[in-house]
């Protein structure tokens, strides 16, 4: 008897040994993963311990799930293959996967938002129904492709609702699927309905556009060199004075874009040129300190400054455009902040190389539009309000 | 059986072999494949060994190595979802899958695809690149190597219209031809850590084209091509061997054949490398060998040159004459490949068209429809020839 109890020890002793060995190493496979940076930078001893943590087994799943939080975009890549290699062969051979606590992690949004889309496919490949019943709640999910989805249901059921002639129905649930929606290919899908059901969107103040700018030009971009040119505004935008341009002296003039895409469109106010520069600046008031994403659009090339800082400078003509094609995540300070954009002309004379353009809008990380709180223009009169706002906290 | 031991036990299932097509274009930079039962006659569903759904879409060749067949795929929001997928050639049941997020930018043309490179295998690992610039490196049974995330490595490398390089592995390097108006570059990543071997200035001009690898004697060197030329460089250092500087196209690619490089630049120019550090000899050029964008293929001492439209021309291969020319049905996006007399011509319908091009004037002998778009240059391995659409995968030959 005694034997028996010591040989039961023995054994749950080593199978506890296993378990923490094994935790142990799951947690330095995810160090090493974790530590990847750019270039390339701790692929090999990620390699390795990647194959330890796809040799593992479901228990893993989670640990690995949890370990995206904060990961960079290389490592999250690591991770996720682990996920997809444990996964296939746990159901190849027949095993389950833990959903129970793949649906609490999914309902934690402050997990990262790939996590958790992958814990939906996981949960999805194992219990459709149970995934498809989740989305409901899920119109305004951190994680897009999630969200997206909960979008979509709307999107069917709103159609089903004008499919069996409930226009009023179908108005309420398309303008619902509106308001949760931050993809751009399902936000235009639904203002397509709606304006077939006499419900026009205003697609400009929908996307927060910025609409109000001061533009100067045009600057000799002869030769493309006005692209790498330091124009003397770019040190210091004052709104006031004449500059040397391409061919005469140029001031700032106002400029508002009534372009439903919030296009900012230099062929109107210069004309149809070409191998020119010119300069677009709008004011952005904020209430707070607060990071937002700028994002452009457009298929020329240009440069972007915030408050004299260079952001971003992209050196490519007429190959495409599209709504947020360059998401810059910046940090807006309190009260007025400049924006500064370049926007430059080529030579092409071909007709698909006319446009002269861009356009800008401040959202916050999933594309949500931040509207500054005061029109540009304002500065004194709203770095007065927020001085005052600030005494009486 | 401990998953080691099944480990192994798949490994020797899928040790490559002759007859493998392991990058764009096939074993010999050219389209063609030595294979010699390749079915011709295709003979309606008869003729489909297996079908298989594809998770997204693209526009990359599947490539195969031994009893595999490897597929990129990419879906989901704006594309960045990257898919590779591997399938066994004998009944197309999928043997993994392993997905990644993109970290570059993945916008693009709607004519291609962000799965638009063809991956390579050295026949041990597949490394496999996407128009985000994403590289990832697995070996055979799946199992990650390295990842690389050139688009977010270098912010301004992407081309907005999209990026379709495909990969080439030599000496040990994997070549990335990231080429575009903005921070043009080739990178020689290490095959076995991913990490650069060498980074290349590269023109600052769109490319869509693709490295092919020359041979001279032992040596391997790589030919990259753009729109100012060819420069051809030892995979190992990166260095220029020798440079040709009369202008390319950047959409078809060049072909290669017996050592000689037929480069699409003012039509068809054929190049013949001379020693290390001169200039390559031209030994002819002909503006009625005008690729579209269709590379050229070279089949029996004849090239083959495809326009968009659908004429096929036949050119000699020793002084670029125009022998003949056929109208196939168009347009075309994908270059035919070959086996033996007869040239795979598939268009952006689906349709193929079967070539037989030992006859005077050519002659369709056999054609397939698919009925769904096919951008896709298909590839030939152990007596089939694979397709790809954006929503699926067939093998056409024997089960």
């Amino acid at each position: 008897m005694i034997k028996n109890i010591l040989q039961i020890l023995v054994v749950v002793t080593a199978f506890g040994t296993a378990i923490a060995s094994a935790s142990t190493e799951i947690a330095e496979s995810l160090k090493a993963i974790r530590a990847v940076g750019p270039e390339g930078q701790g692929n090999v001893a990620a390699s390795a311990g990647w194959k330890k943590l796809a040799e593992s087994n479901v228990a893993s799943l989670l640990p690995i799930l949890e370990a995206m939080d904060g990961a960079n975009d290389y490592a999250l890549n690591w991770m996720r293959a682990a996920v997809d290699a444990v996964a296939e062969r746990e159901l190849k051979a027949g095993g389950k996967l833990p959903l129970a606590e793949l649906g609490k992690f999914l309902l934690e949004t402050r997990h990262n938002p790939k996590a958790r889309r992958l814990a939906f496919e996981l949960i999805a490949k194992a219990d459709a129904t149970t995934a498809d019943k989740l989305l409901a709640g899920m119109l305004n999910d951190p994680s897009l492709e999630i969200r997206r989805d909960a979008v979509q249901k709307v999107i069917g059921q709103a159609n089903q609702f004008l499919e069996s002639s409930n226009r009023t129905g179908a108005v309420l649930l398309y303008q619902q699927a509106l308001n949760s929606s931050r993809d751009v290919k399902q936000i235009e899908t639904i203002t397509m309905k709606l304006k077939e059901l006499d419900q026009p969107v205003d697609l400009l103040k929908l996307f927060g556009f910025l609409a109000e700018w001061k533009i100067v030009g045009p600057f000799d971009n002869t030769g493309n060199k006005g692209f790498e040119k330091v124009y003397p505004l770019e040190k210091n935008v004052s709104f006031t004075g004449e500059f040397d341009g391409k061919t005469g002296k140029v001031r700032w003039q106002d400029y508002t874009t009534k372009h439903k895409y919030g296009m900012v469109d230099m062929n109107q106010p210069y004309g149809k040129l070409k191998e020119v520069v010119a300069y677009a600046a709008t004011e952005f008031y904020s209430e707070q300190a607060q990071s937002v994403e700028l994002r452009l659009g457009g298929k020329n090339s240009w440069k972007a400054w915030l408050n004299g800082k260079l952001l971003f400078a992209r050196d490519e003509y007429h190959a495409d455009a599209e709504i947020d094609q360059y998401p810059m995540p910046v940090q807006l300070q309190a009260g007025r902040n400049l924006i500064l954009i370049k926007v430059c002309q080529n030579e092409e004379l071909k007709e698909w190389t006319e446009e002269w353009e861009f356009q800008l809008r401040v959202t916050d990380s999933l594309g949500t539009p931040i509207l500054s709180a005061r029109k540009p223009g304002s500065a004194e009169a709203s770095n007065a309000s927020f001085e005052k706002n600030k005494g009486n906290q | 059986m401990n998953f080691n031991l099944m480990g192994l036990f798949l490994a020797g299932c899928t040790l490559a072999q002759a007859g493998d097509w392991r990058q764009f274009r096939g074993p010999f930079g050219n389209g063609f494949s030595d294979e010699t039962s390749v079915p011709v006659a295709l003979d309606g569903d008869k003729s489909i060994a297996w079908k298989i759904n594809l998770p997204g879409e693209g526009v990359s060749s599947p490539i195969i190595v031994g009893d595999r067949v490897f597929v990129t795929c990419s879906g989901g929001l704006k594309q960045q979802r990257l898919y590779v997928l591997c399938f066994s050639t004998k009944d197309g049941s999928i043997l993994w899958e392993r997905q990644f997020w993109a970290t570059g930018r993945t916008m693009c043309h709607d004519k291609t695809s962000v799965a638009a490179p063809t991956p390579a295998s050295d026949g041990k690992q597949v490394v496999a690149m996407f128009s985000s610039s994403d590289i990832v490196c697995l070996e055979l049974d799946g199992n990650l190597l390295w990842f690389r995330g050139l688009g977010r490595d270098y912010p301004n490398a992407s081309n907005s219209l999209g990026m379709t390089s495909s990969l080439l592995i030599a000496g040990g390097v994997v070549i990335a031809q990231v080429e575009n108006d903005s921070e043009s570059f080739t990178a020689g990543l290490d095959l076995k850590t991913g990490v650069n071997q060498w980074k290349l200035e590269r023109p600052k001009h769109a490319n869509w084209t693709s490295p092919v690898v020359l041979k001279v004697g032992d040596q391997e060197f790589v030919s990259l091509q753009s729109a100012k030329g060819v420069t051809t460089i030892d995979p190992v250092t990166g260095k220029a061997i020798w440079e040709y500087t009369d202008g390319a196209s950047p959409t078809p690619s060049s072909a290669l054949n017996n050592g000689v490089l037929y480069v699409p630049s003012h039509g068809l120019t054929a190049l013949q490398p001379g020693a290390p550090g001169e200039a390559p000899r031209q030994l002819w050029r002909s503006s009625q060998l005008r690729p579209g964008t269709a590379s050229p293929t070279i089949v029996g001492g004849k090239v083959f040159i495809l326009n968009d439209g659908g004429v096929l021309t036949c050119g000699e291969i020793s002084s670029g004459n125009r022998l003949w020319q056929l109208r196939l049905q168009g347009p075309f996006s994908a270059t035919p490949v070959a086996a033996g007399k007869y040239l795979y011509c598939v268009n952006e319908k689906g349709l193929v068209q079967v070539v037989d091009v030992s006859k005077p004037e050519g002659e369709i002998v056999s054609q397939f429809d698919f009925a769904e778009k096919i951008l896709s240059t298909p590839s030939i391995a152990g007596g089939a020839i694979y397709f790809r659409s954006d929503t699926r995968l067939w093998k056409i030959g024997k089960s």
